[in-house]
Parts: structure tokens; C-alpha cells; sequence
């Protein structure tokens, strides 16, 4: 049994902290686009998170988490030194990576974490990447520092204009086509009415559209179907079919849907369980 | 005059009460009572019963002993065969198996052998000294993948044999379907850890949170030392209908409902983390012993009405007879002769409703079983508020898709030489459900100790 000691922690923002840990086996294997199953202690659920950053030398695995609920308040509350119970991965499939010329890298708050190793896997691939990094927010924008030394450019912003361009990523999006690149593909990560909207905006313009699907799961083998996706006409298992799809053809009104089943036992949890208290073990 | 005892029925909690709680159901025999079942027993010089456990257990010998009040040697006697004795005794369909093949059941009741084998299994896990003598090892060292039924069978006579053992398995526990998918109320899960905790003893170290296929594969594990593979990754993937509807809200596969109840003690929500939401009306689809799980699940979770929604008759149910009547006893509804083709959402895509068709039965089919045949006009509307789809599993792939020059059958299951169970690729073993598709238990930990015998041959011509 291993020890999944936390190594490394760091608040990138209200409520946003990143934590490196100790996982050997899964930093030996693990590559962008991938996610890890997290469960902290004995009473926790399995919680997936995408994987931020790998460290092979150091065998660390690094994370971002938001506090949005009883359990992943608990998380964020636990301190350098203290461990997780349960460190699963690496898991799904990885991001398909070559060099495809010019690519767009579009991050919305905390889907800053996981695009960031992907911009920087394709950029080792040759590619020309132009980042979007997006928030609500200036003092919610994470990250901005590391994705700069792994983009070739980067397009700042805010929903309220407090840093960067006011608007959307549609708008960073039109900047960076105004300026005459032509973008062979695009991934985009964050959250679910960010990626829509991406979505829906660049099959307007005939751009490839990447999205890495962030659904409930449970086991994240294959083995219960909670996270499916309507993906086309077919069904399929984020866990091990994704999470990354072919975001023209996802059905995103069902997966909005289906993200909210369980949104009254969440508040319940929340009102039962102590968080606030130092987490781990 | 052995024939003059009655068989003596089980204990169980009173349907009603049992209902609404997550306690076991049966409760098992009292020491005066396993005492007398025992002395039923004809002790037969060639002893049928034997024949009709995949595992051959040595019914005779350990009955005689606890006849004799001596329960720890018959423990021992069981576990020379059988290293899950307690979880064998609970969930072993005794009916088709070696209570079937018991000379008392020609005129009367058969011996209730699993109930003693419960019996024996139990009261040495409390009063009981683990004995677990560690054999001289061999140097040789076996991989097994997937810490289920056949895994831990397999794991446990390799150990037996001494030869090093390491279970690879991705849920952050081993126990396979007995953690995640047979419910507390009929096997706790303390009982399983505590089998899984005396193979821990006799050396055979548990890896969880690995998958393999992901963070390592069978080719690697091969290169790292491992003498020789036993894959028994089961049947995890499960089947939906393929209907409309079926992601809506409220909707499980079987294995998502039991798992979070389960592994995820969800029936303890909140004081442990992970939630299960069941609505009023339930309807299981599917008539094995995962749909009466389901649905006798779904009641203990609160649920007001729960039907199993099955398309051929009470006979063709696949689900032993034990587990369909203490779910009648329960309340549960049998739908017979029934089966949905679309299911509707109301506007916040909630589960509300199934359109359902009626069958009747015709001609057998290839397997013998007579086809249901829908009836023309014959739609009406069933309201429900959750689903949990259990009409059967799959393989699972991760495994499989991982490892080239493995031979599988169309349906993805591997394939394995029957007496051997040795696969296409040299040094690699598969049982169980991966081989079979989704079958019982002890088949699974027949197939485990078949392994085991062969792969302890295979690896003593191997230098």
C-alpha cells in the first residue's frame, strides 16, 4: 500500500488550491489529458480530477482543486504532509497529440489546470500554441505565469474586464483570427456552459473543437456508466472513452442535466459534514 | 433414521422489518442446531454431494466433525478446499449444486450444506485462531489480475503452494463482486474483508487502486519478474437496453446503483460521502440475482414500489429461487411478460415514465429458452421515477485491448483451453466471468483453483 503524501501545497486563488503528491506509479505512466481518482479518506467519495502536471524524476502528480462541496472543501483544507487514501490513474485516454500547426489552448477557470499540460505536450510536438485563459475574474485567474512559459502567445480574459480583454473566449478567440492565423484545432476546458458556447461558436467556423468532458463518475473504469455522454448518436463512457470528445458533437444540455442529478444530497453533505477541519490522514 | 430430523429452516429477520435495513437477512444456524442438520447427514462412502461443488469440498468429513461439536477441525477441513468459506456458504446456489446431489433429497430434504458450511465459516472467524501456516516458498512469483471470486481462489492455493502472489486490482479494495455488487444484507462486507484478511496472512500481498491495462500491463508484468499471469478481470461492463431515455436522470446500470450502496456504503449517506437518490416507484429491469439485488436494494433505500420489469415468465427468471421469493417476501412486484422500449423525461430530464410492451412466450430458442414475442397493440404507459438497468455484463477491456496476442471470442471474452485454463499467450492463465461471461461465484472460484493447479504445473517445468 502506498502512501499518497501530499508534498507541495499552494492557493492559487479564493477557494482554488493546487497540491502535488507523492504517487510513483502514476507519474511513471501518466500523460496529457489524463485524470486520477482521488479518495481521502475511508468515509470519502471517488472524486476524478484531471491531472494538472507530472513530475517523472520526482514521481509526483500534481492537482487542482475547487472548493464546490463537501468533499472537495475537505480536500482543500488538507495540509503538506498529510495523505490521501486512494490515488487512482492514470486513467482515460490521452489527448491526441501531433503537430498540427497553429492551436488554440482555451482554459476557463480551473480548466486552466488541466489545458495546461496539454498546450505544453503540444508545443514539445512543434506546434504553435495561442493560449485563451479565461475567469470570471482577475483574482480568479490561476496559472497565468506557467501557461505563458509552455504558449507561444497568450490572450487574456475577464467576464468583467478586470484583466485582459473583457468578454468571453469567443473574444480572445476572434483577436487571435483578426490577426490572420489560420488555427487547425482547438481544445477547450472548462466549465460546462463555457464549453458549449465555444463549442457552438467555432462549428459556426468550421474549426476542430476538442472539450474534455468533466461528468460524475464513480469507479472511472468502465465499469458503471455514470459518466456517460451523448457524443453524435452514440453513448459513450467518459472514463474510459474520453474525456476528451469531439466537442461539435456533444450533447451538453444532457450533460448539464446530468451534472445537477445529485445536486440536493450535495447540499445535504455539506450541511452535515464539519469541513473546515484540517483533512487527510 | 436420519431421515426423521427435519431439515432444519434458516433464521431469518422478519420480512417486514428487514425491509427497511441493511442488516443480513439470514441469520444463520445456532450451534445445537447446525449440531443436529449435521447429524442428518448419511455419510455416504462415495459422497455425490462432493460432485456437485465445483470446488469438491470435503462434505462428508467437515459434516462429521461438526456433528461431533468439533467446529474449529471443521473449519479446516473446508478451508483445505475452499478459501472462502463464509462467503461461499451464503452465496453459492446450494439448490443446483451439491445440495442437489444429496442422497436425502431423492425422498425428502437434502442436507442444508451450505448453511453448515456458513455455520463452520462464521464461528471460526470468532472464536477461531487464524492457523495460517506459510509454506516454504518457491522463488517463483505469479500475477494475478482482478481481486474478485476467481482471483482470490486462485491467489490462495498458489499461496497454499508457495509460490509468491501479488493481486493486482483497480477498486481501492479487493472482493471483486462480493464489495461491489452482492449486497450488505446478503454477505456484510466485513465478513469478505475478513476472508481476504487470512490470504492476506498466508502472504499473498493485495495491490488496490491499480489498474492494469493503465498503469501497467500484462506484458510488462511479465518482463518484471512475474513467472506466469492469471487474468480474472470478470464481467464488469454493464448492458444497456439501448432504447431512448436511457440517460435520463434517475436511470442506473445495476452496477452504478450497487456499487455506490455497496462499496460506497451510499445507504450510509452523509456520515460516509458518496450519494444514492431512489424515487417511489422503482422498476429493475432484468430478472437475474443482480435485478433482486437491485430491487431489494431499492426498498431498503426508501422507495414505495418496486417492480421487476422482466420479458419472459417466472420460469425462465434467472435468479435462484431463494433470492426471488425473499424479494416477494419483501413486497417486491414481479412484471412478467414485460418489457419497456423507450423511456420519458419530464422537463428537467427526470426519468417519469416507460412505455412498455406485453409478451407472450413462443417457440425455444437456440439456448432452449422459449422466445418472448411482443403483442401487437399491446403498449401501455408505467410510471416510475428510477430504473436500474440489470439485464446483464459484459467484459470489461481494459485488460484485454492492453495485452496483444491474446486470443478472444467475439464477444470479447478471452479464450481459454477448458482443462487448463491456459490462454494463446505462453505463461498466461484467465478464469471466471473474463472467460465465461457473467456467471455464479463459485464457478468463478472453481475456475481461480484450476488455474492455480495448473499454472503450480506450468511453473514447475518452468526454471
Amino acid at each position: 500500500m502506498y502512501l499518497y503524501q501530499v508534498v507541495k501545497r499552494r492557493q492559487l486563488a479564493p477557494a482554488i488550491v493546487l497540491f502535488e503528491v507523492e504517487a510513483p506509479r502514476v507519474a511513471a505512466k501518466v500523460k496529457a489529458g489524463q485524470f486520477v481518482i482521488v479518495r481521502m479518506d475511508e468515509k470519502s467519495e471517488r472524486i476524478p480530477l484531471t491531472v494538472m502536471d507530472f513530475n517523472r524524476e520526482r514521481g509526483t502528480i500534481t492537482i487542482v482543486i475547487q472548493d464546490v462541496g463537501y468533499s472537495s472543501c475537505m480536500i482543500n483544507n488538507m495540509r503538506e504532509g498529510s495523505s490521501f487514501l486512494d490515488f487512482v490513474g492514470p486513467l482515460g485516454v490521452p489527448s491526441d497529440i501531433e503537430n498540427y500547426g497553429t492551436v488554440v489552448c482555451m482554459g476557463g477557470g480551473l480548466g486552466i489546470a488541466p489545458i495546461y499540460p496539454i498546450a505544453r505536450a503540444l508545443r514539445e510536438a512543434g506546434n504553435h500554441v495561442i493560449s485563451i485563459l479565461g475567469a470570471r475574474t482577475a483574482d480568479l485567474l490561476i496559472l497565468r505565469e506557467e501557461m505563458e512559459a509552455v504558449s507561444d502567445e497568450v490572450v487574456i480574459v475577464t467576464d468583467d474586464g478586470s484583466l485582459g480583454t473583457k468578454g468571453y473566449h469567443s473574444t480572445g478567440l476572434d483577436q487571435i483570427l483578426a490577426q490572420g492565423h489560420k488555427v487547425q484545432v482547438i481544445w477547450a476546458i472548462g466549465p460546462m456552459v463555457m464549453m458549449r458556447a465555444v463549442a457552438n461558436y467555432t462549428k459556426t467556423l468550421g474549426i476542430k473543437t476538442i472539450v474534455s468532458m468533466n461528468p460524475i463518475m464513480v469507479d472511472g473504469t468502465g465499469m458503471c456508466g455514470a459518466c456517460r455522454v451523448k457524443v453524435g448518436e452514440e453513448t459513450k463512457f467518459a472514463c474510459v472513452d474520453g474525456p476528451e470528445f469531439d466537442g461539435h458533437l456533444v450533447d451538453f444540455e444532457l450533460a448539464m442535466q446530468r451534472l445537477a442529478f445529485y445536486k440536493d444530497e450535495e447540499n445535504r453533505a455539506k450541511a452535515h459534514g464539519a469541513c473546515g477541519q484540517e483533512g487527510g490522514h | 433414521m436420519a431421515l426423521k430430523i427435519p431439515r432444519h429452516d434458516m433464521p431469518c429477520q422478519d420480512p417486514a422489518v428487514r425491509a427497511h435495513n441493511f442488516d443480513e437477512v439470514a441469520l444463520g444456524y445456532t450451534e445445537e442446531m447446525a449440531v443436529e442438520e449435521a447429524k442428518r447427514c448419511l455419510q455416504c462412502k462415495k459422497p455425490t454431494c462432493r460432485s456437485g461443488c465445483p470446488v469438491e469440498v470435503l462434505i462428508p468429513d467437515f459434516i462429521k466433525q461438526v456433528a461431533e461439536g468439533d467446529f474449529l477441525a471443521a473449519a479446516v477441513t473446508l478451508k483445505e478446499k475452499n478459501s472462502l468459506p463464509a462467503v461461499c456458504g451464503r452465496v453459492c446456489p446450494q439448490e443446483s449444486q451439491c445440495e442437489s446431489q444429496c442422497i436425502l433429497g431423492k425422498k425428502g430434504e437434502p442436507v442444508a450444506i451450505g448453511r453448515l458450511e456458513r455455520f463452520v465459516a462464521d464461528y471460526e472467524i470468532k472464536f477461531g485462531e487464524s492457523h495460517a501456516e506459510k509454506p516454504a516458498p518457491t522463488g517463483k512469483k505469479v500475477a494475478i489480475i482482478g481481486g474478485g471470486p476467481s482471483g482470490l481462489a486462485c491467489a490462495g492455493d498458489l499461496a497454499k503452494a508457495g509460490h509468491g502472489v501479488t493481486v493486482f486490482e483497480a477498486l481501492h479494495v479487493a472482493g471483486g463482486v462480493l464489495m461491489y455488487g452482492i449486497p450488505q444484507f446478503r454477505l456484510p462486507k466485513e465478513i469478505v474483508q475478513t476472508e481476504i484478511n487470512n490470504l492476506k496472512k498466508m502472504g499473498v500481498e493485495i495491490r488496490t487502486d491499480e489498474v492494469v491495462g493503465k498503469i501497467t500491463s500484462v506484458d510488462e508484468l511479465m518482463a518484471s519478474g512475474y513467472d506466469a499471469v492469471f487474468i480474472g478481470t470478470g464481467a464488469g461492463l454493464p448492458y444497456f437496453m439501448g432504447i431512448p431515455g436511457e440517460n435520463l436522470l434517475g436511470v442506473y446500470s445495476a452496477n452504478e446503483f450497487l456499487t455506490r450502496t455497496n462499496l460506497m456504503k451510499g445507504y450510509k449517506f452523509p456520515e460516509y460521502a458518496t450519494p444514492i437518490k431512489v424515487g417511489k416507484k422503482v422498476a429493475v429491469l432484468g430478472a437475474g440475482n443482480v435485478a433482486m439485488d437491485g430491487a431489494r436494494t431499492s426498498l431498503r433505500l426508501g422507495a414505495e414500489e418496486v417492480s421487476i420489469v422482466y420479458r419472459r415468465s417466472r420460469e425462465e427468471m434467472p435468479a435462484r429461487a431463494e433470492e426471488a421469493h425473499h424479494a416477494e417476501e419483501e413486497g417486491i412486484n414481479f412484471r412478467l411478460l414485460t418489457n419497456p422500449v423507450a423511456l420519458h423525461g419530464d422537463e428537467k430530464g427526470w426519468v417519469k415514465s416507460m412505455t412498455c410492451l406485453r409478451y407472450e412466450l413462443g417457440e425455444p430458442d437456440a439456448s432452449g429458452r422459449r422466445s418472448p414475442v411482443p403483442i401487437p397493440g399491446s403498449e401501455f404507459e408505467l410510471e416510475v421515477d428510477t430504473v436500474v438497468v440489470a439485464i446483464g455484463q459484459g467484459p470489461n477491456p481494459l485488460v484485454t485491448k492492453s495485452t496483444p496476442g491474446l486470443e478472444l471470442n467475439r464477444r470479447g471474452n478471452i479464450v481459454a483451453d477448458p482443462e487448463t485454463l491456459a490462454t494463446s499467450k505462453r505463461g498466461v492463465f484467465a478464469g471466471g466471468d473474463i472467460v465465461t461471461g457473467a456467471a455464479t461465484v463459485i464457478l468463478a472460484m472453481g475456475a481461480g483453483k484450476k488455474a492455480a493447479a495448473s499454472i503450480d504445473e506450468y511453473l514447475k517445468n518452468k526454471n
